[in-house]
């Protein structure tokens, strides 16, 4: 017998004995080791519900789900909204005039800070994309060459205007650090469906060129959440997951020999203490064996076949945007519930006409790869594919820093959604005509979460989770809109 | 007005409370109690639109206060059936009711029947169980029998007495946060004697890793890290702040002076350094360095973690949820929320931007060392003062000669070089005074070669200055280590137009000083000026040299043969050799002169002095101002070779000086601003809103204690009225909150569940007596910590094992009603400290600066501004405890994140205890692990005897404290022999295992016994026992 099978049956014969002695873990609770194990504990465990998957705490889901998953592509930095998405020709006439008071008066400035803010006119062409014809930057063939399945919010909005705190708001709904991501809130209320793989998992590249802002780790937080559900980064370089690598001069096989006697080793003592977290050690064990085979596993895209590495642009191994997405797309398969992407430095500050087509060129093509791969694997009308910086531009320049930029801007951006419920080739609000407020349906990051979870079968405001006394919800306590709107 | 809660209720005994939601919940045969069974229902399910919030309050009906619920009629006591809120929560209607379908909340039916009980019996209220000061219960009180009153009252019986195994593991947990060493635990089961267990306590109380155990959750607590936390989260400096809290529970201060000295350390009568480092509490926070940042908007941010800190810390109250509107719960109302901010006005601090580097914070070593160099200094500095009478004739002399020196000097004009260059590329910059520097590539040997271009008549000496520059060792003027240059020859030719090159010749070289010192090499002995134009002395090495006269400047005069002229379109062509076989020794810092006085050409004269003084000079003596006079006088002093000594200990200890305040850790800490911030009350939190009123510090109005400050003066509250509010004797909760947080690093769970709520959203303590009691008995004690801390774990409640039956498994399965003791896993710090500690690897050392265990090249990866490379640390402080691990607040090191150490970025008051596959990872793959597993294994195969099953026993009482069973004894044995083999036919599986980490690798014949057993080692260190306290 393997022993990985061994190991997999010393699990099972404990969690039934669990069971049949009428007791389960008290630390941890059935349903939280079910997400955590996949199915080769859920034979033990009890029958996952069929049409919802394994459990996470909601059970049975508020809604008929949309969509088993979330891919979300994070472009850090804040994307000009106005270069990519929201063709502003009002503001190409004004191009060099003072911007208007009355946009601005009153609203946060972050590095224009007592400046002079001037209109700064849109520095790329555009042209209509797919049959609904959506008005992109010709940067973008790759994103609009699926333009008829995504649909478009150019009315989105964020409270924050600096990196830190947009991020943070932007993936846990509040700017107070210590908060779960939404990753983690997904993941805690559904569970996952990965056999062998961690259900949030998330993936950080950066391309060629300048100084990326950085990315704290509290963006994938389980915050207040069970620590299971924190986001388990799948690093480009080094072990793919922290520590997954034997020690040199420890085979695989004996490295399954150490683990068997530990395990051994726990039944016994269990035999004498009859402690129920031992059930779960050993369990975790299990888990983190197979995860030393399953990662590297998933990570090597050499199998793939040469036409959809060139597909996606990208090449094994070389930790580019291009890979991740592919990397998704496995992900995906595998059944990872919340899959977060992250593509750095599109920060444009300065050098906006030279820098910007360098970070298009690097996301553009397997943007429109993912799309179309989910799509034809049939996996896109169960994802939910979601592109979104955590806030936009000014329309303002920014000239201190050498050729001219733009600031960070919260009042109005532009995102795109994909996949499930979700309608194509559709466009939903819009900016005023200098693109700087949103002016129809303008949306809020708690309306676009709201609408996200609805999609996994979830209803935002009864998904809450106590903390310090309060009800705590991803959403907020101020309200939040599902954008029925967009949705089919 | 009345106050938010009547105090009346308090007087009688609190019922003994039940276990919500657990096998004892409210049986029928007790009486409704409001706090224990009622106000959690209203809380969570009514206050939200019925309670303290003004801004949301529905129907404008509040049930949080009796009487005006009553006045609305919201129900009449005694008559459930007549009353309003009963009819609404019965109701069938779903308009009518309560709580509304779309708050989503549901009330169970024993919650509705608890209602309406309670409304039967009259629907009393009592004050909030936190905010009434604790009270001593009737009766003998004390630990045990308060425990055992209430395992009576629910027919539990205690378990026994641990064994004394695990008691002493036990124990070292929990006071040390390490395992015992066997022949401690043998020890301790040894003693007969009736005290021994207290012994043992009391020994470990007084250990120094006691203050680093109790440290942990402290610091947890209030959000040590040792980074900024936002965006770039750079590092700051913290470190001292974390010695301070070690050493303040080692000596046990006591915990009033302890709160003072955090919240204002600065504004005591008698600060010192210590309460100064300890008000580095109120820098904890999140701070940002991010371009853009708006300073209001972080102002405030900065005040909420401020006050959220203060409410975690102290207060166990969830104030910070009063930042946008009123308390939804509790009576915090947003004003007491800016009041309390306001009382942090006064810090000094950048808002947006890098922190300043802080306090220095020397050790009394540093200290007396400071102390010592100051002395030093002023007596030397004294002495070179003077006046000096002796230096008298001499200095009269001086003047004359320099005067004499700077006439001369007058004669001499410099030039400017048109060109210089290096054959072995060394850099040569010509600089504003003409003269020459040397830079970059030094090597062994060069020739530079000046050329001038015209503007020369008539010339008969050509002046050659070395001189000193801050660039070059021990001030140049050469560029070897000791600033010395050999000038091995100087040649010049003269090119007229297109003509060949013609030698320029030189009859007579001159020098300020000459090198006599034997110690380069020389096989003259003498490093004379005249060698320079002797000629190129191939193989025998020599030239002109300057030591020891190192930072000084000196002038090398040669007198050339016939007068020169250079018109335009001719030039002059200066080669400079150095051939010196030592390497380095090349000039540093030179300037070239002519003169047309065959005098000049024929004397090197001192140099001149600066300009400044040659104009003092030239005034006559008696006409000098006496600031003229010392000006002159001083820089006499300066080169005089009487004054040497007294000059290099002058500098010597003042680089002692700089070079030990460099290294003295510097901390954060709190200071005074002359100008308070202006703090106002905002509109729903937003910053950007300044339409609310200004607000001076005051403290929470809800909390009933007297202390409150008269306003004797105009004077706003401090920080310090703030820290002697926490601590007065009426304040109910800074007491329960801190024994309830001690109680849980003892029991596993808090008395009340909820560490960091003790408002209505919180848990109504299980015993409250027990509480109390423990609260009183703190400040009675005088808030003494080991005190509590002692009577904790004196207790036999304590001391019960923690093992249950299994009717106690399903009666109680949380233990919340401690009929036995609790196992849980150990902290994040304490398993590798545990590995280390067994492995025998763990350096015991107390204190400094922050320690970089091993971590996963590029987990760093995706911080910035600046990017960082992270040096593990090397030696000693790669084996250090956990809890001086480096805090990086958006990374922290991956192997605590697994074990659920908290990131720091905001309070912690209790850490989850997860069970988690990366756990298993890290204790199978961190580097640190396996160094730990090979040390293990080094020490079974040196100390664990001569067989297998010896060594398996040995191993067994290190890791575990206790022999290993049968079975567990073949496991093992099966899993040593079979990588026993294994590792005899795979030596480079072996050697690959055991190299690297503090291990040596042995001989190739032990390899493979070695290899086995460290996979005997990696087994124990990865036992659910190893990582749990029991």
């Amino acid at each position: 017998m393997s022993v990985a099978r061994e190991l997999k049956q010393l699990t099972s014969q404990q969690q039934t004995r669990r069971i049949f002695l009428g007791r389960t873990a008290q630390g941890i609770g059935g349903a939280a080791l079910a997400s955590l194990l996949g199915s080769s504990l859920l034979a033990a465990a009890g029958k996952p519900d069929e049409k919802n998957g394994p459990k996470g705490v909601i059970h049975p889901l508020h809604f008929q789900p949309r969509v088993k998953r979330v891919i979300w592509l994070t472009m850090a930095g804040g994307p000009s909204h106005l270069e990519l998405f929201d063709y502003k020709p009002k503001l190409a006439e004004m191009d060099g005039e003072p911007m208007p008071g009355s946009l601005t008066t009153g609203q946060q400035v972050a590095q224009l800070q007592g400046q002079k803010l001037v209109c700064f006119g849109p520095q790329t062409k555009f042209k209509r994309y797919g049959k609904c014809g959506a008005e992109m930057t010709e940067l973008f063939p790759g994103v609009g060459s699926v333009a008829d399945e995504i649909c478009l919010i150019r009315s989105m909005t964020s409270e924050a205007i600096n990196h830190d705190p947009a991020h943070t708001f932007m993936n846990t709904g509040t700017q107070l650090v210590g908060r779960p991501s939404m990753g983690s809130w997904a993941t805690y209320g559904l569970g996952s469906e990965a056999e062998n793989l961690p259900g949030f998992v998330v993936l950080v590249s950066i391309g060629v060129g300048r100084s990326p802002q950085p990315i704290a780790a509290r963006q994938w937080s389980a915050g207040f959440l069970p620590g299971r559900h924190q986001g388990v980064h799948l690093r480009g370089v080094g072990d793919p997951v922290l520590y997954l690598q034997n020690p040199a001069g420890v085979s695989r096989e004996q490295q399954g020999d150490v683990i068997r006697a530990v395990n051994k080793l726990n039944v016994q003592h269990d035999a004498v203490v009859d402690d129920p977290e031992i059930s779960a050690r050993i369990a975790q064990y299990e888990m983190a064996y197979q995860m030393q085979m399953s990662v590297p596993a998933l990570v090597d895209t050499s199998g793939e076949p040469e036409k959809i590495r060139e597909m996606y642009g990208c090449r094994p191994g070389d930790g580019s945007f291009a890979s991740n997405c592919l990397l998704a797309r496995r992900l995906a398969e595998r059944g990872v519930r919340f899959i977060q992407l992250y593509h750095r430095d599109w920060d444009h500050h300065s050098q906006l006409r030279e820098e910007l087509p360098v970070k298009a060129r690097e996301t553009d093509r397997a943007c429109g790869a993912l799309i179309s791969d989910l799509k034809q694997r049939g996996l896109l009308e169960e994802t939910l594919v979601v592109w979104a910086g955590e806030f936009g531009r000014t329309p303002m320049a920014q000239r201190d820093k050498g050729s001219p930029g733009r600031d960070h801007h919260n009042k109005g951006f532009t995102i795109w959604l994909a996949g499930g419920g979700v309608k194509r080739g559709f466009s939903y609000g819009a900016t005023d005509e200098l693109g700087y407020h949103a002016v129809v349906h303008p949306v809020s990051v708690h309306d676009l979460h709201a609408t996200v979870l609805q999609q996994l079968g979830i209803d935002h405001a009864r998904f809450t989770e106590k903390f310090q006394g309060l009800d705590w919800r991803l959403t907020g306590v101020e309200g939040a809109r599902v954008l029925k709107d967009i949705l089919s | 007005m009345n106050r938010i809660y009547s105090l009346s209720g308090l007087g009688r005994p609190l019922v003994a409370a039940l276990l919500l939601g657990s096998a004892f919940a409210s049986s029928a045969a007790n009486s409704v109690n409001f706090n224990r069974d009622i106000r959690p229902i209203l809380s969570d399910n009514c206050f939200s639109c019925h309670g303290p919030d003004q801004n949301r309050r529905k129907a404008k009906l509040r049930l949080d206060v009796r009487e005006e619920a009553i006045a609305l009629k919201a129900f009449i006591p005694g008559k459930p059936k007549d009353s309003e809120l009963v009819k609404r929560i019965l109701t069938d209607d779903e308009d009518d009711l309560m709580p509304p379908p779309e708050s989503h909340k549901k009330l169970t039916p024993a919650q509705k029947e608890l209602l309406q009980r309670w409304v039967a019996e009259g629907a009393e209220y009592q004050s909030h169980w936190a905010y009434a000061a604790p009270k001593r219960p009737v009766g003998k009180g004390g630990i045990d029998v308060l425990v055992q009153e209430r395992l009576k009252e629910i027919g539990l019986k205690p378990s026994p007495q641990a064994d004394r195994r695990t008691l002493a593991r036990r124990l070292w947990f929990d006071l040390l946060g390490l395992p015992p060493k066997p022949d401690e635990v043998d020890a301790f089961v040894k003693d007969k004697s009736p005290d021994a267990y207290g012994k043992l306590v009391d020994r470990l109380l007084a250990s120094p890793h006691y203050g680093e155990r109790m440290a942990i959750g402290w610091l947890d607590v209030v959000r040590f890290a040792d980074t900024i936390g936002y965006h770039s989260d750079n590092p700051r400096n913290i470190h001292p702040y974390r010695d301070y809290v070690i050493k303040a529970f080692n000596e046990n201060k006591r915990f009033d002076q302890f709160t003072r000295e955090q919240l204002a350390g600065d504004l005591l009568a008698d600060a010192s350094q210590e309460t100064r480092v300890g008000s580095a509490f109120n820098r904890l926070i999140l701070s940002t360095e991010e371009g853009g940042a708006q300073s209001k908007d972080y102002e405030q941010r900065y005040l909420t973690d401020r006050v959220r800190a203060v409410g975690t810390v102290w207060l166990a109250q969830t104030i910070g949820c009063a930042q946008c509107h009123d308390h939804k719960f509790d009576p915090t109302t947003q004003r007491d929320f800016y009041s309390m901010g306001a009382f942090f006005a006064d810090i000094k601090e950048p808002i947006v931007g890098k922190r300043e580097s802080g306090l220095l914070v020397p050790s009394d070593k540093d200290t007396a060392e400071l102390a010592r160099l100051d002395a030093k200094l002023a007596k030397a500095q004294k002495d070179y003062d003077g006046p000096h009478k002796e230096l008298t004739s001499a200095f009269t002399k001086w003047q004359d000669a320099s005067l004499v020196a700077s006439e001369n000097n007058e004669k001499w004009k410099q030039v400017k070089p048109t060109k210089v260059t290096s054959t072995n590329g060394v850099k040569l910059t010509v600089q504003k005074d003409n003269s020459i520097l040397a830079s970059d590539k030094n090597p062994t040997n060069d020739t530079y070669t000046v050329t001038l271009t015209g503007g020369l008549d008539e010339v008969v000496g050509l002046r050659l200055e070395v001189l000193p520059d801050d660039s070059l060792p021990m001030k140049g003027p050469g560029r070897a280590t000791n600033g010395n240059f050999v000038l091995s020859g100087v040649s010049a030719t003269v090119t007229r137009g297109q003509e060949k090159p013609e030698p320029v010749k030189f009859t007579g070289a001159r020098a300020t000083f000459e090198q006599t010192v034997a110690n380069e090499k020389s096989p003259a002995r003498k490093w004379t000026a005249a060698s320079t134009i002797a000629g190129d002395a191939k193989g025998k090495p020599s030239g002109w040299a300057v030591l020891p006269e190192a930072g000084k400047a000196q002038q090398l005069v040669l007198a050339l043969g016939a007068p020169l002229t250079i018109g335009k379109g001719d030039t002059l062509t200066i080669e400079l050799k150095q051939n010196h076989t030592e390497k380095e020794h090349l000039l540093g810092r030179f300037r070239l002169a002519t003169t047309t006085n065959a005098e000049c050409a024929r004397v090197a004269h001192p140099p001149a002095p600066p300009a400044e003084i040659v104009t003092i000079l030239k005034v006559a003596a008696e006409k000098r101002s006496g600031p003229q006079k010392d000006k002159l006088f001083d820089h006499y002093k300066g080169l005089v070779l009487e004054l040497a000594a007294l000059r290099t200990e002058i500098a010597d200890t003042k680089k002692a000086k700089k070079d030990l305040d460099a290294k003295i850790p510097k901390c954060l800490v709190t200071v005074a601003a002359e100008t308070r911030r202006t703090v106002r009350l905002l509109p729903r939190g937003n910053w950007m809103d300044e339409s609310g009123p200004v607000v001076q510090p005051a403290l929470p109005s809800f909390l009933p204690v007297s202390l409150k400050k008269e306003a004797k003066t105009n004077a706003p509250l401090s920080r310090l009225d703030l820290a002697e509010w926490m601590i007065a004797k009426e304040n109910p909760l800074t007491a329960r909150v801190f024994v309830n947080r001690v109680w849980r690093q003892f029991f596993g769970t808090g008395l009340s569940k909820v560490i960091d709520d003790m408002g209505a959203q919180g848990e109504p303590p299980v015993n409250p007596a027990l509480l109390d009691w423990l609260a009183c008995e703190f400040i009675d004690s005088g808030w003494d910590v080991k005190h509590v801390v002692r009577t904790m774990v004196m207790s036999g409640t304590y001391q019960q094992v923690s093992t249950a039956s299994k009717e106690l498994q399903a009666r109680d399965p949380f233990n919340r009603e401690l009929a036995r003791q609790s196992r849980w896993r150990l902290d994040a710090e304490l398993v590798r400290d545990n590995a280390l500690s067994v492995a025998g690897l763990l350096v015991p050392k107390i204190g400094g600066p922050s320690v970089k265990p091993y971590q996963p090249d590029g987990y760093w990866e995706n911080l910035n501004f600046p990017t960082r490379a992270y040096d593990a640390s090397k030696g000693e402080d790669q084996y250090r405890r956990g809890l001086y691990t480096w805090w990086q607040r958006s990374f922290l090191h991956p192997s605590m994140v697994a074990f659920d150490a908290p990131s720091r970025e905001e309070c912690a008051a209790e850490r989850n205890r997860s069970n988690i596959p990366q756990q298993a990872l890290v204790l199978l793959n961190d580097p640190t692990y396996l160094d730990a597993a090979r040390a293990l294994g080094a020490r079974i195969v040196k100390d664990g005897g001569s067989s297998s099953d010896a060594r398996i026993n040995w191993a067994w009482k290190q890791t575990l404290a206790r022999a290993p069973r049968p079975d567990e004894l073949a496991t093992v044995r099966q899993l040593f022999e079979k990588h026993l083999a294994q590792y005899k036919a795979d030596d480079k599986a072996a050697e690959a295992l055991l190299k690297g980490g503090a291990a040596t690798l042995p001989a190739e014949s032990k390899r493979a016994e070695l290899a086995a057993w460290t996979s005997v080692a990696r087994v124990l260190i990865n036992l659910h026992e190893t990582i749990t306290r029991s």
